[in-house]
C-alpha cells in the first residue's frame, strides 16, 4: 500500500461523520435502484440492448465521430478535438478569453473534473460558478467530488448547513433542506443571468442529429446553457450514440441505475446556437470532444470500460467504497469504475493500490447496467502491475516462494507439516490472537488455530489403515 | 446395485481446508459417498492457484492450473468445498490458458465438469439429506465467488432445509462481501476490518446460534472477527452440518 493511499484510507476510516454520510446516500441509492429494477421486468433485455449499443459505437467510433462532427457543424456548432486534458483545457480557456468572459457558469460534468477545468479557469483569471447544488457545496468547501452522481455525498446535510451559514450572505434562515436549497437558488440565480459563458458536459452525443443530451434533476443545466452568450460542451468521445432512440434506450438504464428514478426531471437536447427567430439560446455553441486515453483503451484490455455510462451503481454497491468514500481513491473517478479508469488517466505507478484494494466480490459487475466485467478489468491492471514490477518486493517474493512449494506437492506436504507445527505454537484454546507475520489479520481478528494434522496426512493414514 | 456405474469424483479439498480445517474435507468425502459417488483424493493437489491469479502473477497461476488439470481431468467430475476455488477452475483456468493451444481445450473440458460441492450435490446428483438433525438456529452468508461466478444460492439452502430441527434465519446483507478477498484482507487490513465488522454486527443481529457459509476463507474471516468481538456464534461450513458433523467443534473450537 503506497503511503498516500494508506493515509487517505486511514483518514476516511477515522471519520464517523463521513461513514454516516456514505451510508445514507449509498444505502438509499441501493434500495431505490433495487426497487426500480424490480419494477422494470425488461431490465435484463434493456441491459443487453444497452451493452450492444455501446459495443457497436465503440467498434465504429471513427464513423460516428465523423457523423457527429458533420451534423453538429451543420447546425452551427463549432466542434473541437482534444487529444488530452491539456489540449481540452486550452481550448476551453481560449474560447472564454477570446470572448472576454469574466464569469463562467458550469453545470456538473465529471469530464470537466477529469481535464482539470476548474483549476484552468481559475488560472486564466475567470470567475467560475458551479450551478449544480452539490457542486456549489463542493466549490464553497474547496473540495472535489467524492461521487460521480452526488459529488458532495461525503458531507452530511448538517455539515452543509454549517457551510451555508458562513458562505451565504445572508445565511439561510433555517437548517432544513428546503430552506437551504432556497438559499442556494438565491445566491446562484443572479450569477446564472450574468454569466458570459456556460459550460456543461453531455450524457450523450447524438451522431445523426449532432445534438448533445444532458440529464439533470435540478434544472441548473438549462440555466447554465441557455442565458450566456456562449455555451461550451466538454465530452468524452465514448459518449457517442447513433441516434436519439439509442440515447433513450440508455437513459432507461442510466437513471434507474443512478437514482432509481424512471426519468430525470430534465432531459435536454442542445443542437446548435440560437437560430433566427429562437426565443433564447447562446450566440455560439462549442463542443470539445476529448480523447484523453480513450482511443488507447480501444486497442487494449480495457476496451469494455468505454461502455461506462457513469451511473455510479458500481460504487454504491462496493464494500470498499462504502467504507472509505470517494476521496480516498485519489483520482477523478472513485469506486470500481474509477479503479479501472484512474490508472488510465494518472498512470499505474501512482494508482496501483486501486485495482488491488478490491475483494473481487463481483457485485459491481452484477449491477452494472452495461455489463462491464469490472473485476476482470481490475485483475488486468494487477497483471500489468506484476509485469511492470510495480508490486512491492515482499508480495512478489511471498507469492514466488509460495508457488515454488505449491508446484511441488511432496515438498508442499512437508512444508505444510512444518508450518502447522509452528503455527500451532502461537495458538491457545483453538485461536491464535497474535501472529507476527500476519499482523494484518490478527490486529483485527483472531485466527482459528490450524489442525494438528493436515487433511492429506489424515486421509493418507486412513487409506493405509483400510488396506 | 444399480446398473449405472458410480460417478468417479476427484475431490479437491483446497489448501485452506487441508491445513486449517480437515473436517470439511472429510465431510465432503462422506457426503459424496453417501450420494453415490466413488471419490478419490489425488495426492498431487496443493492449491488451485488463486493467490497468484489474483495477484496478477499469471505465470505461476498457469503452472498450477496445468498441474491441477493434469491430476484431475481423468475424473467424471471435479468437486470442491469452495465456491471461489471452483470458480478459479471454471472461469480462471480457461482464461489463463486461452492462448496455450496444448491446454486450452483441456482447461475448458475440465471447467465443464468442475462443481462447487453443494451445487453438485443438489443440481447434479439430486441429493437429499436424510436423518440429519440439528436443534439450532443458523444464518447463511453467500460467499461472493460461489454466488456470482457459479450461481450457488438456492442449492445450499435447499439442502439445509432437510436438516431437521434447524431453524434458518435470514441474514441482512447476506450477499454482501465479508471483506476477506484472499490477500486483500492482509494487504488492506483496515478496510477489510471495517467491512467484516459490519458483517459481524449483522450476524450477531440475527441472534442465530450458528453461521454457515460455503468457503473457509470467508468463514475464517467472519469467525475470527466474531470471536474477537466476544460473540458466541459458532461457525461451520455448510457441508459439515449436512454431514451431521455440527455436533463436533466449530471453527476455532478444539476437540476436548
Amino acid at each position: 500500500m503506497t503511503a498516500r493511499f494508506k493515509d487517505r484510507v486511514a483518514a476516511a476510516l477515522a471519520d464517523p461523520v463521513l461513514k454516516l454520510a456514505i451510508d445514507r446516500t449509498t444505502g438509499n441509492a441501493e434500495r431505490k435502484r433495487a426497487a426500480a429494477v424490480a419494477d422494470f421486468p425488461q431490465f435484463g433485455a434493456a441491459r443487453a440492448r444497452g451493452q450492444a449499443i455501446k459495443d457497436h459505437v465503440i467498434a465504429h467510433l471513427d464513423h460516428y465521430l465523423e457523423m457527429f462532427e458533420r451534423n453538429a457543424t451543420a447546425r452551427g456548432t463549432q466542434v473541437h478535438w482534444a487529444a488530452d486534458d491539456a489540449e481540452a483545457r486550452a481550448i476551453v480557456t481560449n474560447i472564454c478569453l477570446a470572448a472576454n468572459a469574466r464569469r463562467v457558469t458550469r453545470s456538473k460534468s465529471m469530464l470537466g473534473e477529469e481535464i482539470g477545468l476548474p483549476h484552468a479557469l481559475a488560472d486564466a483569471g475567470i470567475e467560475r460558478v458551479e450551478t449544480d447544488l452539490a457542486e456549489h457545496i463542493i466549490q464553497l468547501a474547496g473540495e472535489h467530488p467524492s461521487h460521480i452522481i452526488w459529488p458532495a455525498m461525503h458531507r452530511t446535510r448538517e455539515q452543509v448547513a454549517e457551510l451555508f451559514k458562513t458562505a451565504h450572505q445572508p445565511p439561510p434562515a433555517a437548517e432544513d433542506p428546503a430552506t437551504m436549497v432556497q438559499s442556494a437558488r438565491r445566491v446562484l440565480r443572479e450569477k446564472f443571468l450574468s454569466a458570459d459563458v456556460g459550460i456543461s458536459g453531455a450524457n450523450f452525443l447524438i451522431a445523426d442529429t449532432g445534438a448533445t443530451c444532458t440529464v439533470t434533476n435540478e434544472g441548473n443545466a438549462e440555466l447554465t446553457t441557455t442565458p450566456p452568450r456562449i455555451h461550451i460542451v466538454t465530452a468524452g468521445i465514448e459518449k457517442l450514440v447513433p441516434s436519439t432512440a439509442h440515447a433513450f434506450a440508455l437513459l432507461r438504464l442510466l437513471v434507474r441505475s443512478a437514482t432509481g428514478g424512471e426519468m430525470t426531471q430534465y432531459t435536454t437536447f442542445h443542437a446548435g446556437p440560437r437560430r433566427t427567430g429562437d426565443a433564447d439560446g447562446p450566440e455560439e455553441m462549442h463542443i470539445v470532444l476529448v480523447d484523453n486515453g480513450r482511443t488507447k483503451m480501444l486497442a487494449n484490455e480495457f476496451r469494455d470500460m468505454l461502455r461506462c455510462i457513469r451511473c455510479g451503481a458500481c460504487m454504491n454497491h462496493c464494500v470498499v467504497y462504502r467504507q472509505i468514500g470517494g476521496h480516498a481513491y485519489g483520482g477523478t473517478y472513485p469506486g470500481p469504475m474509477g479503479s479501472v479508469l484512474t490508472p488510465v488517466l494518472d498512470g499505474l505507478a501512482i494508482s496501483r493500490d486501486l485495482p488491488n484494494a478490491c475483494t473481487m466480490n463481483g457485485r459491481c459487475a452484477e449491477v452494472c447496467p452495461v455489463g462491464i466485467p469490472l473485476p476482470t478489468l481490475l485483475r488486468a491492471w494487477r497483471r500489468r502491475s506484476w509485469r511492470e514490477g510495480l508490486e512491492p518486493a515482499p508480495v512478489r517474493a511471498g507469492i514466488g516462494l509460495w508457488a515454488q512449494f505449491a508446484r511441488r506437492p511432496r515438498l508442499y506436504r512437508l512444508a505444510t507439516r512444518l508450518g502447522l507445527r509452528v503455527l500451532r505454537l502461537f495458538g491457545r484454546s483453538g485461536w491464535i490472537s497474535r501472529l507476527p507475520l500476519a499482523r494484518g489479520w490478527t490486529d483485527y481478528r483472531d485466527m482459528p488455530r490450524p489442525a494438528a494434522k493436515s487433511f492429506m496426512d489424515q486421509y493418507r493414514a486412513e487409506q493405509r489403515a483400510r488396506k | 446395485m444399480s446398473a449405472q456405474p458410480k460417478p468417479r469424483v476427484g475431490l479437491f479439498v483446497t489448501c485452506l481446508v487441508d491445513a486449517i480445517r480437515p473436517q470439511i474435507g472429510f465431510a465432503a468425502l462422506e457426503l459424496l459417498e453417501k450420494a453415490g459417488c466413488e471419490v478419490e483424493v489425488p495426492q498431487v493437489q496443493t492449491c488451485c492457484g488463486q493467490p497468484a491469479l489474483n495477484s496478477g502473477n499469471d505465470r505461476n497461476a498457469a503452472l498450477l492450473a496445468r498441474q491441477t488439470i493434469a491430476a484431475f481431468e481423468g475424473y467424471d467430475y471435479v468437486v470442491l468445498p469452495s465456491g471461489s476455488c471452483a470458480a478459479t477452475m471454471v472461469h480462471g483456468y480457461p482464461e489463463l490458458l486461452a492462448d496455450d493451444p496444448d491446454w486450452t481445450g483441456r482447461a475448458r473440458a475440465m471447467a465443464a465438469k468442475t462443481h462447487e460441492i453443494t451445487s453438485f450435490l443438489h443440481d447434479v446428483l439430486g441429493y437429499v439429506p436424510q436423518g440429519v438433525r440439528l436443534e439450532a438456529s443458523a444464518t447463511y452468508h453467500d460467499s461472493c465467488s460461489g454466488l456470482r461466478d457459479l450461481g450457488v444460492a438456492e442449492q445450499p439452502r435447499a439442502l439445509l432445509s432437510h436438516v431437521e430441527g434447524l431453524n434458518m434465519r435470514g441474514l441482512p446483507g447476506n450477499d454482501v462481501c465479508c471483506g476477506f478477498g484472499g490477500a486483500f484482507c492482509v494487504k488492506y487490513p483496515d478496510i477489510s476490518n471495517a467491512i467484516v465488522t459490519e458483517k459481524a454486527e449483522a450476524i450477531e443481529g440475527t441472534g442465530a446460534d450458528i453461521l454457515l457459509a460455503g468457503d473457509l476463507g470467508c468463514l475464517m474471516n467472519m469467525a475470527g472477527k466474531l470471536h474477537r468481538r466476544g460473540a458466541r456464534t459458532r461457525c461451520f461450513h455448510t457441508i459439515e452440518v449436512l454431514a451431521g458433523r455440527a455436533g463436533g467443534p466449530a471453527i476455532g473450537e478444539e476437540a476436548s
